[in-house]
């Protein structure tokens, strides 16, 4: 009678073991592989396609090496590098998310600022709404996307709406850049305030509307090595390598613009 | 081969331990959030204007979306349980696509559909001059749509379960099929409804990902509970304990209520 209890309990432990070794293999796997070759970038959503581009180039600068990307909004990467992220390099969209980083004392020496950053309006391919400034976005019927404030690109709009004196209320406040951007591409609003940057990633579909405001709120990206580096050298490396005259190269091909202390 | 009570009475330790893993697995994350919510400034952080706003929200756009998957998603499994048609099993995968598609995806697909260049959605702009997105009858579509399965699938199970000759036995004494549907089945259903709209309704209140890209996000309008915890975390890690605290607290307590009142204690 015993016996079938028995079997019971061993198929219960043995899958039991299963399951947990199952578990710890899939979260050691990242951490375990970040003191190889390995450089993990968290980087700010609008920097997507120029770092993506610029990790290709290093990894064929430096063979054997391998670039993994995180791009999200900065202050949700920067909320992950403060609770213990495996992360070596950190490029923010401002100075105040790459501040909390700083604060909490995650990162390895001063940030450098790589580049600036300006917004635009981006609208639907041909302009069909005819926007033509920020004043026009105030105009009723007309749908806008912005970043919410917590995230840089929302404070940045929210500046140079402040600085133009143009009070509105957006269809909704995106949690990053891209979502903000996507909302126009769908067709969904009729214009967003996005950075440069994105407009021109999405030239095909979209057009950017240039405006005067867009000076008050000018966005620095600083970048720094993150002190729990798993591999120092290689964050060294690639951080070197984007702020080269070939890093700046691809980064202004992009639309950003090259840091006034430079 | 008798068995004395006590040794069939006492809990096989192949079951109670991995139960007792799999329960401590469940609860251990919300004891993190409460081992780091800042409770000195709790009573500050719940005064401010913007959480009883997202709140409400949350309260009222999970409930109309519950309310929308009873009416349409009980005659739903009712279909799936009691009529034999071609393709039934076809229909019953597609009921559960919801569950498998990433809340994001089902977003994009709600603007592909009622968003204002959607299949529907130009049309419904076009005659009526309704537009859906960054509403919050949009917010209540992109929740129903994420929790309907649940209930389709709890109710479903009631009918498989419920046991037909009542049915029979009416139809015999003459009730049609809605008759008979109305005063014998629902009867005989309603703990399995009311279980699959509880799971429904808190499966709508914790609802981000279609929300957020179909509805979008503005305080008062669409910004419910999950959305505000996300964009709080962009900022104050505090704040979106204090959220996600206040969340949990009124889910739970609403469905341990709902549970012993309607479900009954299994």
């Amino acid at each position: 009678m015993t016996v079938p209890w028995i079997r019971a309990a061993l198929a219960g432990a043995a899958a039991l073991a299963l399951g947990l070794t199952g578990c710890a293999g899939t979260a050691d796997g990242p951490a375990a592989e970040a003191g190889g070759g390995r450089v993990t970038v968290f980087a700010a959503a609008s920097l997507t396609e120029s770092f993506t581009k610029l990790g290709k180039d290093f990894e064929a600068a430096h063979p054997g090496t391998t670039v993994t990307f995180n791009f999200a909004g900065s202050s949700a990467l920067a909320t992950q590098i403060t609770q213990g992220a495996p992360a070596d390099v950190f490029a923010a969209a401002s100075p105040a998310t790459m501040k909390t980083v700083t604060d909490a004392g995650d990162a390895a020496g001063d940030p450098a600022t790589l580049v600036r950053n300006q917004l635009v309006v981006a609208v639907l391919r041909g302009n069909p709404g005819k926007v033509a400034g920020l004043a026009d976005l105030a105009r009723p019927g007309v749908k806008v996307a912005l970043c919410a404030e917590q995230v840089p690109c929302g404070s940045a709009a929210r500046q140079a709406l402040d600085a133009a004196g143009v009070r509105l209320t957006p269809a909704t406040l995106e949690q990053d850049v891209k979502g903000a951007l996507a909302k126009v591409r769908l067709g969904e609003v009729d214009a967003a305030l996005v950075y440069r940057t994105d407009a021109r990633s999405a030239a095909g579909e979209l057009d950017a509307v240039e405006f005067p405001e867009s000076a008050q709120a000018v966005n620095d990206y600083p970048i720094v090595v993150l002190k729990h580096a798993g591999n120092p050298d290689g964050a060294r490396a690639f951080l070197d390598y984007v702020r080269s005259d070939a890093g700046l190269a691809v980064l202004a091909g992009a639309g950003f613009q090259a840091p006034q202390n430079r | 081969m008798t068995r004395p009570v006590a040794t069939r009475q006492r809990l096989p330790l192949a079951l109670l331990l991995p139960a007792g893993l799999g329960l401590f697995f469940l609860v251990l994350p919300l004891l993190g959030l409460l081992a780091r919510a800042p409770w000195t400034t709790l009573p500050r952080r719940l005064a401010e204007p913007g959480v009883l706003t997202a709140l409400r929200l949350s309260l009222e756009t999970a409930t109309l979306a519950t309310l929308l998957c009873v009416a349409l998603g009980v005659p739903l499994a009712w279909l799936l349980a009691r009529v034999e048609f071609p393709g039934r099993r076809l229909v019953r995968a597609l009921v559960t696509v919801p569950l498998v598609l990433p809340p994001v995806v089902g977003g994009v697909a709600l603007l592909l559909v009622f968003g204002r260049r959607g299949l529907l959605g130009s049309w419904l702009d076009a005659a009526f001059g309704v537009t859906l997105p960054f509403t919050t009858p949009g917010v209540v579509l992109a929740e129903a749509f994420v929790a309907m399965p649940f209930l389709v699938i709890a109710v479903e199970g009631a009918l498989r379960g419920a046991d037909r000759r009542y049915e029979e036995a009416a139809a015999t004494l003459g009730a049609g099929r809605w008759t008979t549907f109305t005063h014998v089945t629902l009867p005989l259903v309603a703990p399995g409804v009311a279980a699959g709209a509880v799971l429904c309704w808190a499966r709508a209140l914790g609802e981000f990902g279609a929300t957020i890209t179909f509805a979008g996000n503005y305080p008062g309008r669409t910004q419910t509970m999950p959305l505000a915890v996300y964009l709080a975390l962009e900022t104050d890690l505090q704040a979106a304990i204090v959220l996600s605290l206040i969340l949990l607290t009124v889910s739970v307590t609403i469905l341990a209520g709902l549970r012993d009142r309607w479900v009954g204690t299994p």
